[in-house]
């Protein structure tokens, strides 16, 4: 708005009006591929999905489709695997967000130290969360957790233990590993670079005044890291809600539907039984579930876009 | 104070173990690159070895298609940074230096469009994209990556335009250029950083992605990301051309996501942590 006032404060009234307008035009011509871009491919098939979610609609019986109302929502709440699904998710969601931020909070505070190596040990610890999902499925399932060539395996035979079969004993327990082992980095290196704009003169006044470590935790790097930790919450809430690769490749939502989370439900439900409206059904639910994490992460970042403003 | 040292040490070897054991599984699969099928597929690892190449030359021998999922990897995730960022640059400079009534709304709302869920318009897209021809099709794939990585792009590009002093951009105005003059001849050059970081990021993300490859691709656009899962059902056949082409896979996006691990908060969180 400024630069506008600057550049036509020279011109005349009549100037001032055209220029502004071309100049909001421009500026209109900008944005629009954009925002058209994002419309197509969300807005309209999100859009789509709502319509199907109402609609009879399967690939292979084509002769019974039409508007269903709320059927498919009905068939879906009596499907225990949907239900099964759900709770799937909520507990990957809940038990990965545990581990992750407390293990990621803790690995913080210890790289956060000076050591020999530092640089290398760090860099080490955050690879995880750049290899692509598909192979951290492969790795633990057939290099670690093979009940026979596994790795995991080995170790309890040298231990005079019996070797556990992972994935088929403790399929949940499993994913929540891999999902963990990814990012757990993710949360250290977030949590790493909050800790690192921490004021060292607020620690510095914190230790002249006496204060002990803990102290020095609660007080300080607590609430400093409050913002951070509500960020890694939410981000990480909205990526584990959506968990697909690593259930793809390793328990494919098994054994039963032990494993089977809502987007992957969604995917057999489409894939397999070529139900549509069943499938657009559950997404929705989906998108709802995702909602309740995404508004109020939203809500933060537009907040922080307004103080971003003021400075 | 000799108590204290001690501590010190202690936690150095603290933080190397926890680091070498996040970073185990990665190094075994590396380790396991480098065995022939026989030695790879044991009940008791082989720690110790003589490294061979035979598993890399198998994984990329011809006919194994190496080359063609690692060039659908390549143009799909390429093809996407550079029209996501063609989109984003313009949008982006509007909102940085031209702002409405509007702006912050767009703004959060192009950046919400990354909170809907995959699956949430993975149907429609899926059926559109069958009766259009773009199933199993690398521009098809192509724009799904962008539309996946635009939010974060704008996101990223606006806040390194915003690092620019807005005089600069004003005295351009004054001076008489056009608003895209500007653009090309000051803000570009400006933010060439920033832009290179925010492109390696898209392409990291890009690289990595899974569900829509798996989805939407079968064989003729199919990505590593594909290939790689189909030796899911590979029972101890194949594990050392497994490991080899996984580790062609994982390697340079390793090492381009440690040198991009500051840009990678700053994006993935929205500019929450720098």
């Amino acid at each position: 708005m400024k630069a506008i006032s600057r550049t036509v404060s020279t011109a005349t009234p009549s100037a001032e009006v055209t220029g502004a307008r071309s100049f909001a035009r421009t500026t209109r011509l900008l944005m629009a591929p954009a925002v058209i871009f994002l419309l197509i491919w969300m807005l309209v098939p999100l859009a789509m999905t709502i319509y199907y979610s109402f609609q009879q609609y399967n690939l292979i019986m084509p002769m019974y489709n039409g508007f269903a109302g709320l059927n498919n929502f009905a068939i879906l709440l009596g499907d225990p695997t949907f239900w099964k699904s759900l709770a799937n998710t909520l507990i990957i969601v809940a038990a990965s967000l545990v581990i992750t931020v407390c293990l990621g909070l803790a690995l913080a505070l210890l790289f956060n130290r000076t050591f020999v190596g530092r640089g290398v040990a760090r860099t080490l610890a955050v690879a995880p969360f750049f290899v692509m999902p598909v192979v951290t499925g492969l790795i633990w399932k057939n290099m670690l957790f093979h009940p026979v060539y596994g790795l995991f395996a080995w170790v309890a035979r040298q231990l005079g233990l019996e070797p556990v079969d992972w994935l088929a004993h403790y399929p949940m327990l499993s994913v929540i590993i891999m999902i963990t082992w990814e990012w757990t980095p993710f949360a250290l290196l977030v949590l790493l670079t909050g800790l690192q704009s921490l004021p060292e003169d607020q620690i510095e006044a914190a230790r002249l005044d006496g204060a002990n470590a803990w102290q020095e935790f609660r007080h300080i790097v607590v609430p400093h890291l409050g913002q951070v930790l509500y960020v890694v919450v939410m981000l990480e809430s909205i990526f584990f809600l959506t968990s697909f690769a690593e259930i793809y490749t390793t328990t494919s939502g098994g054994p039963g539907t032990a494993t089977t989370n809502l987007p992957y439900y969604i995917f057999q439900t489409v894939f397999q039984q070529n139900d549509i409206g069943i499938a657009s059904a559950a997404a929705i639910g989906a998108v709802v579930l995702a909602n309740i994490f995404a508004i109020m992460l939203i809500r933060f970042i537009a907040g922080n876009l307004n103080a971003g403003a003021a400075r | 104070m000799k108590s204290q040292r001690f501590a010190n040490t202690a936690m150095g070897v603290l933080a190397w173990v926890v680091a070498l054991l996040i970073f185990f599984p990665i190094l075994w699969l590396l380790l396991t690159a480098f065995k022939t099928e026989q030695q790879a597929f044991t009940v008791v690892p082989n720690f110790f070895f003589s490294p061979t190449l035979e598993s890399f030359k198998t994984a990329l021998a011809q006919g194994s298609g190496y080359w063609h999922y690692a060039w659908n990897s390549a143009l799909t995730a390429v093809a996407s940074t550079v029209i996501g960022l063609a989109l984003a640059v313009p949008a982006a400079y509007a909102m940085a230096f031209y702002p409405n009534k509007r702006t912050d709304f767009l703004l959060v709302w192009m950046v919400s469009t990354k909170f809907i869920p995959a699956v949430g318009v993975l149907i429609p897209i899926y059926l559109v994209y069958s009766a259009v021809g773009l199933l199993d099709n690398a521009l098809g794939l192509t724009l799904l990556f962008t539309a996946m990585n635009l939010p974060i792009i704008v996101w990223m590009v606006y806040s390194y335009f915003r690092d620019i002093p807005k005089d600069i951009v004003e005295a351009a105005d004054i001076d008489g250029a056009s608003i895209m003059q500007t653009l090309f001849k000051v803000v570009l050059p400006l933010a060439l950083p920033g832009l290179a970081s925010t492109g390696l990021l898209a392409l990291i993300l890009a690289w990595n992605e899974s569900f829509w490859s798996i989805t939407m691709t079968d064989h003729s656009a199919a990505t590593l990301a594909v290939y790689i899962a189909s030796f899911k059902s590979a029972e101890g056949l194949f594990w050392a051309k497994m490991s080899a082409a996984s580790v062609l896979a994982i390697a340079p996006i390793i090492v381009l996501g440690w040198f991009t691990q500051r840009q990678m908060v700053r994006g993935l969180t929205f500019g929450a942590v720098k």
